[in-house]
């Protein structure tokens, strides 16, 4: 029974992370039409990043998060205004010009951090359990959930109440008219995929005591949230939030029941919605 | 037997009516016009019986051939050929070759992975005499990104033309030419032989009228007048919508 | 007697050159190299089928190479002789190419490159996780190479020429089929798919069967790769696999037949040159990859051919008057 449980709250727990990765994806690749494909390297140099500030500072866990978050939200907005605006319109190079950046990440990483997995101790006020009739729940892996559920009702009142969310929806349902109605979708287009940057880089230090850091982390998230936002919809949070969770109780059953086929279970649900509703479960853009 | 007929046909993108019941019957060898101001839904009746577009209800028939199920490449090989409002040409290829490409749709050495294609003699033959027939002779061997609109406009008529079709649908065939490039191609027009049935679509009624036999006008994707040349440019809707409205 | 023009000649001189490198290339380590360059050629020729004439970008074919690599390598490996484990490998590889493109040809563009992705990865998932099929990280060791008619293929001469007779049986397939009606189809396909299906061609038949001809060479192409390295592990199914493939088909060009070809072997002896000095080839491919797409998204040769043009009018030019110099040159 409590090995049940104890999936089941890795599910939820990796379903939150997830969500932190997916969303900014979702976001980027419904405005921009382009699948992020250093997404997963954000996440990785972002956690890499975080877990430094950590070991040589001792600072505030969430201080350090949020500070890898601006730090590669800065990067991510450099790369957008540098080299992505040079390809406006091409989408196809866009993408292609990602996956570069991707592998140099992946080795700069290498380079900077070595090998050597690295995983930062639990925030000490969020180690232990907490008793919940009768069963015991590790206390971070509720935090993860916390946090995630936090960020997603902050992503879904900006996007649903301010201008900004209005400007972006705008966008993603039609860039070119939100164009001429004088909506500056460029800058945008850098703000968005900071903010993507970011969620991403913020979900890598937050998950890091849990998965911790290591080459090819950046190879292994990447797919998941590829999967999540084609099964979910892209641009759509919702969708992002559903398809978390959904992949995370996948990706976590999956392991423990048919270890050699876990990965390509994960897959399995999204060239079913592919082939059947290419839009995904929420989303209203076709690709 | 009629050569195209279209019945209560209807379709809709989401809550945008673009076809409402149209209904249309065009006789072997007749020239018919379809105007209507913008957003009418006159290039959408066009994707519509090409097959391009799927109608949501209503039904096409071709010399009394039911084809809205048929696929779209397979109405083409009934002898349905079009052109299209915006130049969708093939750029990397010269004009003849263009042209070729166009007759090779139509035959079944299209599936041939063996033979050389730029040595079908018979198939090239045919496609410079399409070209003769709309006076691109000179450049038949000239890039097609180093023509002009004009002359692109004609390569589009002579690949349906090539084709040899029963009905040839021509969408707008004279935007964007200037007066002497719309008298030519008016000209070619006018010598296209009745066997084939012509259905246009035009914007700029004064060039079309005179090759018209009858005209359908269009407007919201509704027929709202139909009739002979005199009958539609005398009736008091046509004029209601193109100053009116 | 047909006229001896200069792109005969080269081809000539090209053909002769290949054919007699064991004799002017000493070292067994540089023909060996060369091996790599034409197997990859091979490998960049089929994904060019897709990419340059078909107009579809695939990031998965490196699950094609490696389906067939390790159907050849397990076949082997469970004891069967070559012919049934070469015939197994393409047959895979026909398969997974079958399923790749009934699959991927649901869209096209960055949906088809998204789908072909998430297919590769699954490739490589399969051969990662599941350990008791493919032996996981460990991989698999590919012990003998074929014996065509008796003949050893264990030195590097030897293996050379069969890789160079493969290859040119490659290239005379893909040049067969660039001119055919098929080719110009699959052409016509790329730069105007509605229209083509408005002219009578069967447009998903015709992007499905260029996937099937390009998983065939990708699959050849797969064997020789483990003929070559004796060995197969995960990695060659992975996503840096495809996208070294696909930047041998854009470094090269993918407008031409010899583009993917030297787009092999510009990549092959970068990663050789790299790893002989330093450990950082990804960083090395990744940088190449952003340089391309942003400077000379048309591939190096092309590329470099327009900007030495460029150069050249530039130089020309600096003493005309202003208003001759934005006049075009006529059509070459």
């Amino acid at each position: 029974m409590s090995v049940w449980l104890t999936l089941a709250v890795n599910s939820i727990a990796y379903g939150g992370l997830l969500f932190l990765l997916s969303a900014g994806f979702s976001l980027i690749f419904g405005l921009m039409r382009i699948p992020n494909l250093m997404h997963g390297s954000f996440f990785m140099l972002g956690a890499y990043f975080g877990v430094t500030l950590l070991d040589k500072t001792g600072m505030n866990f969430w201080l350090a998060a949020l500070i890898s978050g601006a730090a590669m939200a800065v990067i991510g907005g450099v790369i957008e205004r540098l080299l992505l605006r040079r390809l406006a319109g091409q989408e196809l190079a866009q993408v292609l010009l990602t996956l570069g950046l991707s592998f140099i990440v992946a080795d700069l990483c290498l380079m900077v951090w070595t090998g050597d997995p690295w995983q930062p101790a639990t925030p000490a006020h969020l180690r232990g359990a907490v008793q919940v009739a009768g069963l015991f729940f590790p206390l971070y892996r509720l935090a993860i959930v916390g946090v995630a559920v936090a960020i997603a009702i902050a992503l879904w009142l900006m996007i649903d109440w301010t201008r900004l969310g209005a400007m972006i929806r705008a966008g993603v349902d039609d860039a070119p008219i939100a164009r001429v109605v004088g909506i500056k979708v460029s800058q945008l287009f850098t703000l968005v995929f900071a903010l993507g940057a970011a969620l991403a880089a913020f979900a890598g230090v937050v998950g890091a005591p849990y998965l911790s850091v290591y080459p090819g982390l950046d190879a292994e998230m990447l797919p998941l949230a590829l999967i999540v936002v084609i099964l979910g919809g892209t641009g759509s949070l919702l969708g992002a939030l559903v398809g978390s969770f959904l992949i995370g109780f996948l990706y976590n059953f999956g392991q423990a029941m048919l270890p050699d086929l876990a990965y390509v279970i994960l897959f399995l649900p999204m060239l079913l919605v592919l082939v059947l509703r290419p839009q995904g479960l929420f989303g209203r853009i076709v690709s | 037997m009629t050569a195209l007929a279209i019945r209560a046909l209807c379709k809709s993108f989401g809550g945008l009516r673009v076809s409402a019941d149209v209904s249309l019957a065009v006789e072997p060898g007749e020239r018919r016009l379809i105007i209507g101001p913008n957003g009418a839904g006159k290039t959408t009746l066009f994707n519509l019986i090409t097959g391009e577009l799927a109608p949501d209800s209503g039904s096409i028939l071709l010399f009394d051939h039911d084809i809205t199920r048929i696929p779209s490449r397979r109405r083409a090989h009934l002898g349905m050929a079009r052109t299209y409002q915006i130049i969708t040409l093939f750029p990397r290829d010269t004009i003849v070759r263009n042209v070729c490409l166009a007759l090779l749709g139509l035959s079944p050495m299209r599936w041939n992975p063996l033979t050389a294609f730029d040595r079908q003699r018979p198939l090239f033959e045919r496609a410079h005499a399409a070209l003769a027939q709309v006076g691109l002779t000179h450049i038949a061997d000239r890039q097609l990104s180093q023509t002009s609109y004009g002359e692109q406009r004609r390569v589009e008529i002579a690949m349906a033309l090539a084709q040899n079709p029963k009905v040839l649908l021509l969408d707008e065939p004279f935007a964007g030419l200037s007066i002497d490039e719309r008298r030519d191609v008016g000209r070619l027009l006018s010598a296209i032989p009745r066997e084939v049935t012509v259905v246009m679509i035009e914007h700029d009624i004064d060039t079309a009228l005179e090759l018209a036999d009858r005209i359908t006008l269009l407007h919201f994707g509704e027929v709202i007048v139909e009739g002979t040349r005199a009958e539609v440019v005398a009736d008091p809707r046509t004029k209601e919508i193109y100053l009116g409205a | 007697m047909s006229a001896i023009t200069p792109r005969r000649a080269a081809i000539g001189i090209a053909l002769l050159l290949l054919v007699t490198l064991p004799t002017w290339v000493a070292n067994p380590y540089y023909i060996n190299v060369s091996s790599q360059i034409l197997l990859f050629a091979v490998f960049a020729l089929a994904l060019n089928v897709l990419v340059g004439y078909g107009g579809l970008v695939s990031l998965g074919h490196a699950g094609l190479f490696a389906a067939a690599g390790y159907a050849g390598a397990l076949m082997l490996q469970a004891g069967y002789g070559h012919f049934a484990a070469d015939v197994a490998a393409i047959v895979l590889a026909l398969i997974a190419a079958a399923v790749f493109g009934a699959l991927a040809l649901r869209s096209t563009g960055i949906g088809f490159l998204m789908i072909t992705l998430a297919l590769g990865q699954i490739v490589w998932g399969v051969a990662y996780r599941w350990a008791s099929l493919t032996n996981g990280d460990n991989g698999v060791n590919v012990t003998t190479r074929p014996r065509p008619f008796g003949l050893s293929l264990a030195g590097a001469d030897a293996f050379y020429y069969a890789t160079l007779l493969i290859f040119l049986a490659a290239v005379a397939s893909m040049a067969v089929f660039v001119r055919s009606p098929f080719g110009a189809s699959l052409c016509g396909t790329r730069d105007q798919g509605r229209r083509m299906n408005a002219l009578g061609y069967n447009v998903w038949m015709i992007r499905f069967v260029a996937f099937l001809f390009s998983g065939f060479w990708s699959g050849i192409a797969g064997l020789l790769f483990i003929y070559y390295t004796n060995f197969i592990s995960p990695q060659v199914a992975s996503l840096q696999t495809s996208a070294e493939v696909l930047l041998m088909v854009i470094s090269g060009g993918t407008a031409t037949l010899l583009g993917p070809i030297a787009g092999a072997a510009i990549v092959v002896i970068m990663k050789n040159v790299v790893s002989a000095y330093v450990e950082r080839w990804n960083l090395v491919l990744g940088v190449i990859f952003v340089a391309i797409i942003t400077f000379m998204p048309e591939g190096l040769v092309p590329g470099s051919v327009r900007l030495w043009r460029m150069g050249w009018r530039a130089f020309r030019d600096r003493g005309r008057a202003g208003v001759l110099r934005n006049v075009p040159e006529p059509p070459a």
